[in-house]
């Protein structure tokens, strides 16, 4: 402020790039800038943090707040003193238990989801109310009281159910069934039934019906559910940590709590990376299918239905 | 064309597992809850039949609750917390969702991308990514001192220690829990402005008002339910949390009722007390969730058919 007041020209030019930027940013007749600024700001608010913590795992030192140069050590390495990624065996061992964990969980989720949002859309009779309401539930459930609730579930009353690989599974499932039947029953009102009336009138038997008609009017739907079933089971924390069973059950959300809460190091950024890409991947996967299947079926603007849809 | 038992039987595997893993859960807490504890062994005896139940640790809880007991302070700083943090997500997500849905015509596309992208990135990894930031020395530490906008948190009463932000500041956590949060609040948010009719806003300007007074009487309340929506999405999850404030801070001083729950089941074990916070957790949020409910029927019933 002062050297602006020393001399007078800098003051003016000041003053005319604070003016420009005002007008700018406050044009009535534009559009309204301060919501484009205010935009791009959430924006790089909300993935810049991620960026360096990407970048600090490469980092040619321990730390985590200086850069001192670009190495893959903390995910290759094999030396003993490292506890890379690919090597040490709690780093490995919480992807595999995530990569398991996440498996077994589309594997029995999407099935299941697939025939429950089949039934809830079509059974009009006692109790499809009912079941239409409790699929609601794990959706708005808070993570801690489910579980707390299959916590004490398989030590009281399922106590065949060990803690550890089946307790995490079971619990993955019981909060992906729903991610399937909300976006397998949205993808079934939009196809509507008269492609399987069609079917019929033509004379296709109900098997025949289900499977070469409504199946592959499903499958895009299907492939969806799946890999949103397979990104939220990477990303439990919490159901992982109630229901495991000590260190060899740690998945790698809960490595990277435990980290936090000790010392974090590059290579916990490192694991955190590499589940990140395996889940894009997932994803992009799964909308690149989408796309692909249902080709030519909407018109303008059904992209960012499916981003939008992607995000549930 | 089909034969009638065909969907309630495909119905019925899922219905099975959700009553199973799902329902019978919520009977198992009552169970505990209700039941008693072992005196030597410690650990929790539950109680089946209801006519057994005791309802002794459920009181307890519920005389702490109150004014001056020691679950007061944690659920007053949680619901404190919690609104905060809504109030953030709502300054901040109202105006990206309005002008994503509203103005951004070229970019559009690449917007909601973004904006979906931290769907899809570990929350405990966008975690670990400011305790980076925010460790001594990091990045926006540094940024911060040398703006000296910590001084003027300090000197605002905001932060304790302009120096130390993952050492049990309310600030860290509730920024944590905005940073957290926010994207699920957004997008249903967009959703709901998106499906608005231009045509209502050019009613209202051709009979003459203002922008300001269009936004206010045509888009803020057409966008209501998305704004209750995305309020539900984050407030119910928040209620639950207790990881946020222990990565950030994981001081006693900031810990909510998800951190009460998770010290009676993970520090010193004591499932019985753990179990009645979680029920009356729950029938608080199942009330919150009626009153949304509620809430909602009446916008659809209010609405000309």
């Amino acid at each position: 402020m002062s050297q602006a007041v020393a001399t007078g020209r800098t003051t003016t030019q000041e003053f005319s790039t604070w003016r420009r930027l005002r007008g700018w940013v406050g044009n009535p007749w534009g559009k309204p800038r301060f919501l484009v600024v205010i935009t791009w700001t959430y924006i790089v608010w909300s993935i810049a943090p991620v960026l360096v913590a990407i970048q600090f795992s490469f980092n040619d030192s321990r730390s985590l707040t200086v850069w001192h140069g670009f190495t893959t050590k903390w995910y290759t390495s094999t030396s003993p003193a490292i506890n890379s990624v690919f090597h040490d065996p709690g780093l490995r061992g919480a992807l595999q238990q995530s990569m398991k964990l996440a498996f077994l969980d589309v594997v029995i989720a999407t099935p299941i989801g697939v025939l429950l949002a089949l039934g809830l859309a079509r059974w009009r009779g006692r109790g499809s109310g009912g079941a239409n309401f409790l699929m609601l539930f794990p959706l708005v459930t808070p993570e801690i009281v489910m579980g707390v609730s299959l916590l004490l579930l398989f030590s009281h009353l399922l106590t065949v159910v060990p803690f550890g690989t089946p307790a995490q599974v079971l619990g993955h499932v019981t909060f992906s069934i729903s991610y399937v039947v909300v976006i397998v029953r949205g993808r079934l009102f939009s196809i509507g039934r008269s492609y399987e009336e069609a079917a019929a009138d033509l004379g296709a038997a109900p098997a025949v019906a289900l499977y070469r008609v409504l199946f592959p009017l499903l499958l895009p739907a299907i492939v969806a559910s799946a890999a949103i079933v397979f990104a939220i089971s990477i990303d439990d924390f919490v159901i992982s940590q109630w229901l495991s069973n000590g260190a060899n059950t740690t998945t790698v959300p809960m490595t990277i709590y435990n980290a936090t809460r000790a010392t974090p190091q590059p290579s916990t950024d490192g694991i955190a990376t590499v589940i990140m890409v395996i889940t894009l991947a997932a994803v992009i996967g799964g909308v690149l299918v989408f796309r692909f299947f249902t080709r030519g079926e909407g018109g303008r603007g059904s992209a960012i239905d499916d981003v939008a849809g992607f995000g549930i | 064309m089909y034969p009638r038992w065909l969907w309630p039987a495909f119905a019925l595997p899922g219905v099975v597992w959700l009553l199973i893993l799902f329902v019978l859960p919520f009977y198992a807490v009552v169970g505990v809850a209700f039941g008693s504890v072992d005196p030597i062994l410690l650990t929790a005896v539950p109680a089946w039949n209801p006519a057994q139940w005791n309802f002794g640790w459920v009181t307890q809880v519920l005389t702490e609750l109150q004014p001056g007991g020691i679950y007061w302070d944690v659920f007053v700083r949680t619901l404190e917390y919690v609104l905060l943090s809504l109030a953030g997500c709502v300054l901040i997500g109202y105006p990206v969702a309005y002008y994503i849905s509203r103005h951004a015509s070229r970019t559009k596309s690449l917007l909601l991308i973004l904006l979906v992208l931290p769907f899809w990135i570990s929350y405990l990894m966008r975690m670990l990514a400011w305790i980076n930031l925010l460790s001594p020395g990091g990045y926006a530490e540094r940024f911060l001192s040398a703006t000296h906008i910590n001084d003027l948190l300090f000197h605002l009463g905001v932060v304790s220690d302009p120096n130390n932000y993952l050492g049990g500041e309310s600030f860290t956590v509730i920024i944590a829990l905005i940073y957290g949060y926010i994207p699920y609040f957004i997008l249903p948010l967009y959703a709901s402005l998106d499906r608005i009719d231009r045509s209502h806003l050019e009613a209202a300007r051709d009979l003459g008002a203002s922008p300001w007074r269009a936004f206010l009487h045509v888009t803020l309340p057409l966008s209501r339910t998305g704004l209750l929506g995305g309020a539900v999405l984050i407030v119910l999850p928040m209620f639950g949390d207790y990881y946020t404030p222990n990565i950030v801070s994981g001081a006693p001083t900031t810990s909510m009722i998800g951190n009460q729950i998770d010290l009676y089941f993970h520090g010193g074990p004591q499932p019985t007390i753990g179990a009645a916070i979680t029920i009356l957790l729950s029938l608080f949020l199942v009330l919150l969730m009626g009153y949304y409910m509620w809430t909602i029927h009446r916008a659809s019933r209010d609405l000309p058919a």
